[in-house]
């Protein structure tokens, strides 16, 4: 187990940048979810780190070991790094069984043939498919393989596990069985993990701290509260959880406390104490409450049934939409009015 | 600590492998190539043309020029008659066993020349035992009809039809059946639909079989040289033979402007068929899934014992030839009870030591360039496939060459390599050893262009995983590729094995005493009037063919989509 150290990781592809001047350190024994939308480069990092790609600036430890280092031209293979890699498709290997398929790496690193089966039937037994062992991967389901494909990977004992959207191809209640998989096997084996996603909620469950990235850059990584109470910028604010960034004007400040005019009312707001300079807040339906003296006056443009409570999309008079969240159902067209209570602010260009 | 050298293993062990296997492949197919080239253009060394000049002046080069030219374009025309009519049938109609009819129409192509040959010439002609059997015969003294430019034409024809078939059936298969459907909700029926959506739609594979058909009937050799050397009618591929056999390498020189004439008119064919090829995948739009089937209502019946008939004609027809001559004691004598004899088949197959030592070679040499194809051209697939350089790509779109080029060309080229070894007075020529590397060149497209569509399907995931756990490229190599492609590599293996075990053209011109292959035995045979023992030789070779592709056929389903050529 090892931390993993990148510093001013780069990468282009033909001449178009992926990844751009990534510097950060994951710890040990982190979750750490890579999240964003496709084509943000969370790929592209991952299998940097795995050593499928070679990055074109910057260098990559884990642990003490440096794994790439683009100055140098060091650039060590993947067999080289005791890495475990889980994918997308799970990428069994079809014309082996199970067990062999599981005993695969400790076949390579030559152990003796007592203690592969002793640490294969351990690994199987971690991840609940003694009773599959001798099936081929074509006879198992999707969720049975990708238990297979972790429990190849955790074998080994890597330094590190990488995760490329490993739930993607499963249906949504299988997806939810099996993120109670990975947090058991991240707590019970302590590896460090790199998880990528695009699915918020995935992420959010799962991982212990979140690197959101938008154009090869990290936009912010912090934990999974801290991203979506406190967003350092537009971008973080609209992909994490539903919130709508608007502008402030006249902002005050009087001591710890800052005030600003938001869509025409006076509202205190929060803010990083480094933050010198606020111009968004991030309207989220937990900083909006619907309320007949309201000073906020709009009308309800969409009505959306959630389970419970109703989430309404409104425009005010002055053309922004809202979402505000109810138990009470109104219909659309209705009149309301919304009181904004504490948004989180912060500066953008 | 590791030294930056070692700690870049992974990746340079790859690139050192491929450019370790590309150099010995290049060197292999396309070294003979450019020697031959660089042979017509000089004089002892320096630049010259005017020994081409001279060549190509001679009356016999004009006339050879022209009886291919002709005997390869009115060849072409009947393929394309045939071969496009089983086409469409098959492939737009609701025909039953449509599977028993392309594997029947698939035989032909597979079938050695000399013995499509040498089966017509036995049901025809005034000696054939088969209609003197049924006392049809033609009186004695009647000349042989196929000994004419008609009759290679027509041979040629029907030798080559099959490749029309495949790569017109392959267009129609792409077609959307969507398309069709929309022309018919439009109100288009029958024949209406056929001529204004499916024709313009299928015309680019059509120009580009029609293509491939005359550049293989310009190459061909065994027809030509069974029925026009006796009717003193030759073809390009025929006049070099004949020089190279009368005079020996005195005239290697002149027959290599021959060769490269004869490539130069199948280089434009192919660029011909590439130009037509990637028209086609212009308008791959759309579900092709289901494929069509056209109702042919009242007329399905007819249709069906129609084309049966044909597939009777060209395929059963001569075999019974063959088969009647090889079981006479005599050539020329009748088929009866008491007649029948097995002394031909006896004598061939376990007395003569000329066919045995044949069997030996060809199959020794077939079996020989299976292997160290597979072992070449698995890896280099693999290599070039995950590491696209641009040297990689160039070889990709030349490797065809020496397949494409007629093989009297690749013979000429080999010849000319390795008549003299560089820094050495030794020499190949000769030896088996030449045909072999002739074989290696040849055939190495066959091997190659299987494996590479099972591995373009393949997920790269399945290497990066082993990757991921430790494994080295070798080690990767030998427990998930190989296993993997292994059944791709066994299609590519078995269809070398049977293209090569009946290869005449290539060892016609390389061939010396002792180092005979069958396709050579049965010409030689032929040739010296035992058409009995010739006869019962190529009903051998029938067999071990259709048992070869059945085989094949047999294990089609467990092959990924590309792999089978008769199946694409």
């Amino acid at each position: 187990m090892a931390d993993i150290d990148l510093s001013s990781v780069g990468k282009t592809f033909a001449g178009t940048p992926a990844l751009q001047d990534i510097t950060t350190r994951f710890d040990d024994g982190e979750f750490i979810a890579l999240l964003g939308p496709s084509g943000c480069g969370k790929t592209t990092l991952l299998r940097i780190l795995a050593g499928f790609e070679t990055p074109s600036s910057g260098q990559i430890r884990i642990g003490t070991r440096e794994m790439a280092n683009a100055q140098t031209g060091v650039n060590l293979p993947p067999e080289e790094r005791n890495i475990g890699f889980v994918f997308q498709s799970y990428a069994l290997w079809p014309h082996m069984s199970v067990r062999r398929n599981v005993s695969y790496p400790l076949e390579i690193r030559r152990f003796s043939k007592s203690e592969i089966a002793r640490q294969t039937d351990a690994a199987l037994a971690s991840t609940g498919l003694e009773a599959y062992a001798d099936r081929m991967p074509s006879d198992l389901s999707g969720g049975q393989r990708q238990r297979v494909a972790l429990a190849r990977c955790l074998v080994s004992d890597p330094c590190a596990v990488l995760l490329d959207e490993p739930l993607a191809n499963l249906d949504v209640a299988l997806r939810a069985t099996m993120q109670g998989v990975f947090t058991d096997f991240h707590k019970r084996t302590g590896a460090t993990m790199v998880y990528v996603t695009h699915d918020q909620a995935e992420a959010m469950a799962m991982a212990d701290r979140i690197a959101v990235m938008d154009q090869g850059r990290i936009q912010q990584f912090d934990t999974p509260q801290t991203l979506y109470e406190r967003p350092k910028n537009r971008f973080v604010a609209e992909f994490v959880g539903r919130g709508t960034v608007v502008p402030v004007q006249e902002v005050t400040q009087a001591g710890g406390a800052r005030q600003a005019r938001i869509l025409g009312a006076e509202v205190a707001v929060q803010s990083a104490r480094a933050e010198k300079q606020v111009s968004h807040v991030c309207l989220r339906p937990e900083n909006l409450t619907i309320s007949e003296s309201g000073d906020l006056r709009s009308k309800v443009a969409r009505v959306t049934y959630m389970g419970g409570k109703y989430l309404l999309e409104t425009v005010t008079d002055c053309g922004a939409r809202l979402f505000a969240e109810t138990r009470a159902r109104f219909d659309v067209g209705a009149q309301l009015g919304l009181t904004i209570t504490t948004p989180w602010a912060f500066s953008e260009d | 600590m590791m030294s930056v050298a070692q700690q870049n293993g992974g990746s340079r062990s790859e690139a050192r492998l491929l450019s370790a296997i590309l150099i010995v492949a290049i060197c292999l197919t396309l070294a003979p190539v450019l020697r031959l080239f660089v042979e017509g253009v000089t004089d002892q060394g320096s630049p010259s043309l005017t020994l081409m000049r001279d060549v190509l002046a001679q009356p016999s080069t004009l006339s050879a020029l022209k009886h291919s030219l002709v005997t390869a374009g009115f060849g072409t025309l009947v393929s394309l008659v045939l071969g496009a009519a089983f086409a469409f049938l098959v492939a737009l109609t609701d025909l039953r066993a449509k599977a028993a009819l392309v594997f029947c129409l698939m035989i032909p192509m597979m079938i050695p020349p000399q013995i499509t040959a040498l089966s017509w010439t036995q049901i025809m002609g005034p000696s054939s035992v088969l209609l003197k059997t049924l006392g049809i015969a033609p009186p004695l003294g009647a000349p042989q009809p196929l000994y004419s430019p008609q009759g290679i034409i027509f041979l040629l024809g029907i030798q080559h039809m099959s490749i029309i078939f495949l790569t017109l059936r392959a267009g129609l298969r792409s077609i959307p059946q969507d398309v069709v459907e929309a022309a018919r909700i439009s109100g288009a029926k029958g024949l209406r639909t056929w001529w204004q959506v499916v024709m313009p739609l299928t015309l680019p594979s059509l120009a580009a079989g029609t293509a491939i058909t005359f550049v293989t009937a310009l190459g061909n050799f065994g027809i030509p040289a069974m029925l026009g050397i006796p009717a003193g009618y030759a073809t390009l591929p025929t006049l070099v033979y004949q020089k190279l056999a009368g005079m020996g390498t005195t005239v290697l020189a002149e027959v290599s402007v021959l060769a490269m004439l004869i490539g130069a008119v199948a280089v434009a064919g192919i660029l011909l068929q590439r130009l037509c090829q990637s028209r086609q995948r212009l308008h791959l739009v759309g579900s092709t899934s289901r494929p069509l089937a056209l109702p042919l209502g009242a007329a399905r019946l007819p249709v069906e014992i129609l084309l049966w008939a044909v597939v009777f004609a060209i395929l059963v027809l001569p075999m019974f030839g063959l088969l009647a001559t090889s079981l006479v004691p005599a050539y020329g004598v009748t088929l009866r009870f008491d007649t029948v004899t097995l002394a031909s088949w006896y004598e061939v197959l376990f007395r003569q030591p000329v066919t045995s030592r044949a069997f030996a070679n060809s199959f020794g040499l077939a079996a020989g360039a299976s292997a160290v194809l597979v072992m070449i051209c698995l890896p280099l697939a693999w290599l070039m496939e995950r590491r696209k350089t641009r040297l990689a790509r160039l070889f990709d779109s030349l490797l065809d060459l020496p397949y494409a080029l007629p093989g009297v060309v690749l013979s000429i080229a080999m010849i000319l390599l390795l008549i003299k070894l560089p820094f050495t007075e030794a020499t190949l020529y000769g030896t088996i050893w030449i045909i072999f590397l002739a074989y290696l060149a040849r055939f190495f497209a066959v091997m190659f262009r299987p494996v590479q569509a099972s591995l373009k399907q393949f997920d790269p995931a399945m290497d990066e995983a082993a990757q991921s756990v430790g494994a080295s490229l070798y080690r990767r190599l030998r427990d998930v590729i190989f296993p993997l492609s292994a059944p791709a590599a066994a299609a590519g293996a078995i269809l070398v094995f049977l293209t090569a075990f009946n290869e005449l053209t290539v060892s016609a011109l390389l061939w010396s005493s002792g180092t005979e292959t069958l396709g050579v035995v049965i010409f030689n045979l032929d040739d010296s009037g035992e058409t009995g023992m010739a006869s019962a030789l190529a009903m051998t070779i029938v067999f071990v063919v259709i048992v070869l592709m059945a085989l094949i056929q047999l294990f089609s389903r467990r092959f990924p989509k590309g792999v089978v050529p008769w199946q694409t």
